[in-house]
């Protein structure tokens, strides 16, 4: 009997191409729409964690002055020294690595090409925390880093900028009006939370602070956090011994802070999460509506086809079949709309998640429920329809006009 | 007479309630003969065609009893009349009824897909009742590509592809001219004697009837009269 209904429903829609295929559009855009949102969220929120990883896994960012959005009046903070480096270094337990970064922008030239870019002062361990890698050419040597000599490592989009297409390894480029040699590229990391990372020039940290700050002071200890160890307990410790080299008293505010990789992480995917939930529930209302249409139609359909089902009756279908016929025949609709939707979703995923620079993820899960959903919505809005068909007379229905 | 295959005993038909209430039926009582061919006359508004709706189990009796086969079809509920007409009985009408942008081979497929038959014997047994009506070649052709007299046709061999008892043709002829309508008429008769199908007949042209064996003439909710026809 469901073999039956289900050919039935199969011809009644192939009879009506074009109304079947209107009746299902909405559907089909519903599905589409979700199953879309839903995907390049899920990928934009993976793309969030892969850039905040790039910034380097659980690493601890200690800066001077209260963080984001605190701080307001009063003397600015002191930088940190070197001995707190090495107090770091030496007194604190479950760090991998510590790199000091000292930070200056300026304008690099080379044969004519300007490019306005951040330098960097850091020495070899920063490639360690940050989990950088060399593209090209090498790191920085250790009587490089000690005598402070003039080479640089360069991210990806002064190379593109600066060098458009020439080797750069090897050459030598001015910086600030001061002269170095290239002596690596960095591997590309893409756009991060925080701006293009590849817009950088690395150079040795004492090279900086002699020719570019003037002072030997270092605005910012990245702190690698050892994976056997937690990072909200070294993060404590640290924050301890600041407060202790930095001589702050019981109750008084810190006057420095310490960036969490890990938890910016958390919160920005937790915001991108809460995005696409949002997105594809504004969505799934237009799979709500795709499904009232279905229902409109298929009351349409009733009416228009009254005297099939007359005939229908007459021939001796029994109620449950007629009512079978429509239900199935709203379902396969709905399905159909479903499939054709995914395969829709699937394209427009692939086209659109390189324009948004986000990775396309295949949720399997997603296009599964957004498929159980339409055909859901195909019994529910055709069963209404359907039940008015099948409790049709069939004298009546006959005499239908 | 032998075991009527229909026996009507005392059936009315009270349309609405009340001060409004309108009787269509009297009290009918009529017995019909396993391969018959029984013509239906009368004019309009006589009970006819609520006797029709009876006799094919789409409607039933407010009083009385009707009997097909035996059963009590007034006792019947509506999805038991269902299958009664899906097993032993075939509907023509006037206006043929066939589904339109289907093609006469499924139109006539359509009570074996409700029997539940494959579709090896759906095939050959539509095709078979094409056949019988002279329509094979036309198998693949919808009701819009089809002449009247084809259509009727086509809606015949659906009557028939079941194999059933009764045949009930409402005004079978009366959307065709005269001279297709010999050819239904030649058809119906061939299939009451060939194939011993009971054959009921709603019609109001009398060169219709005369190819009954039977006719039977209503007048105001009552059977007024019986009389033989020319084929008896």
């Amino acid at each position: 009997m469901l073999g039956t209904t289900v050919i039935l429903a199969f011809r009644a829609i192939n009879r009506h191409k074009l109304r079947s295929f209107l009746t299902t559009l909405g559907i089909i855009i519903g599905v589409a729409a979700v199953v879309t949102m839903v995907t390049l969220g899920n990928g934009a929120t993976a793309a969030v964690r892969e850039q905040i990883s790039s910034l380097g896994a659980n690493v601890l960012q200690l800066r001077p002055g209260q963080g984001f959005g605190r701080g307001g009046g009063g003397p600015r903070p002191p930088d940190f020294k070197e001995r707190d480096l090495t107090a770091i270094e030496n007194q604190l337990t479950g760090v991998r690595a510590v790199a000091p970064v000292v930070q200056s922008s300026g304008t690099a030239i080379y044969e004519g090409n300007n490019w306005s870019t951040t330098v960097y002062g850091t020495t070899s361990t920063y490639s360690e925390v940050q989990q950088w890698k060399i593209a090209d050419g090498r790191l920085f040597l250790p009587d490089e880093e000690a005598a402070g000599k003039p080479v640089c490592i360069i991210g990806n989009t002064v190379r593109t900028n600066l060098f458009q297409g020439a080797e750069p390894v090897g050459k030598r480029m001015r910086i600030k009006g001061v002269s170095c040699q290239v002596v690596g590229v960095l591997a590309t990391r893409g756009q991060g939370g925080f701006g293009d990372q590849d817009d950088v020039v690395v150079m040795p940290i004492k090279f900086v602070q002699r020719r570019f700050t003037g002072d030997r002071d270092i605005s910012q200890i990245m702190v690698a956090v050892d994976d056997a160890y937690d990072t909200s307990t070294v993060q404590t410790s640290l924050e301890e011994l600041m407060r202790e080299r930095r001589k702050i008293k019981a109750g008084d505010q810190d006057n420095f802070n310490i960036f969490d990789t890990k938890q910016i992480s958390d919160t920005l995917t937790g915001t991108t999460t809460i995005l696409t939930q949002i997105v594809g529930a504004v969505a799934a209302i237009s799979l709500l509506v795709g499904g009232i249409g279905i229902m409109n139609i298929m009351l349409v359909s009733v009416t228009e086809r009254t005297r099939e089902i007359g005939i229908r009756l007459a021939i001796g279908a029994v109620a449950r079949e007629v009512l079978m016929q429509f239900l199935v025949e709203a379902i396969v609709l709905s399905c159909l709309g479903g499939v054709i939707g995914l395969a829709l979703a699937l394209a427009a995923s692939l086209a659109i998640a390189p324009l948004m620079q986000v990775p396309f993820l295949f949720d399997i899960k997603v296009n599964l429920i957004a498929f159980l959903f339409s055909a859901a919505i195909g019994v529910v809005f055709g069963y209404f329809p359907a039940r008015r068909a099948a409790a049709l007379n069939p004298i009546d229905a006959l005499r239908h006009e | 007479m032998i075991d009527p295959i229909i026996s009507m005993r005392g059936v009315t038909k009270v349309y609405g309630e009340g001060p409004t209430a309108f009787q269509a039926l009297k009290g009918i009582d009529l017995d019909i003969a396993q391969g018959d061919f029984v013509a239906v006359m009368g004019p309009s508004g006589s009970g006819k065609s609520t006797t029709m709706n009876i006799l094919g189990c789409l409607d039933v009796p407010s009083g009385g009893e009707f009997l097909f086969k035996g059963r009590h079809v007034e006792t019947l509920d509506r999805d038991q009349r269902a299958l009664l007409r899906r097993r032993y009985l075939g509907f023509v009408f006037q206006g043929f009824n066939l589904l339109s942008r289907t093609t006469a081979l499924e139109n006539v497929e359509l009570p074996l897909l409700y029997r539940g038959e494959d579709k090896k014997t759906r095939y050959d047994l539509g095709m078979a009742a094409l056949d019988k009506v002279g329509l094979k070649d036309w198998w693949d052709h919808t009701p819009a590509e089809l002449s009247g007299g084809q259509q009727q046709r086509v809606a015949i061999a659906r009557a028939i592809v079941t194999s059933p008892d009764v045949l009930l043709a409402d005004e079978p002829t009366g959307n065709l001219d005269s001279e297709r309508s010999v050819e239904i008429m030649q058809l119906l008769t061939d299939l009451n004697r060939n194939s011993g199908i009971t054959v009921l007949m709603v019609t109001h042209e009398p060169d219709m009837a005369a190819f009954a064996r039977t006719i039977v003439h209503f007048k105001d909710g009552l059977v007024e009269r019986i009389e033989e026809g020319m084929a008896a």
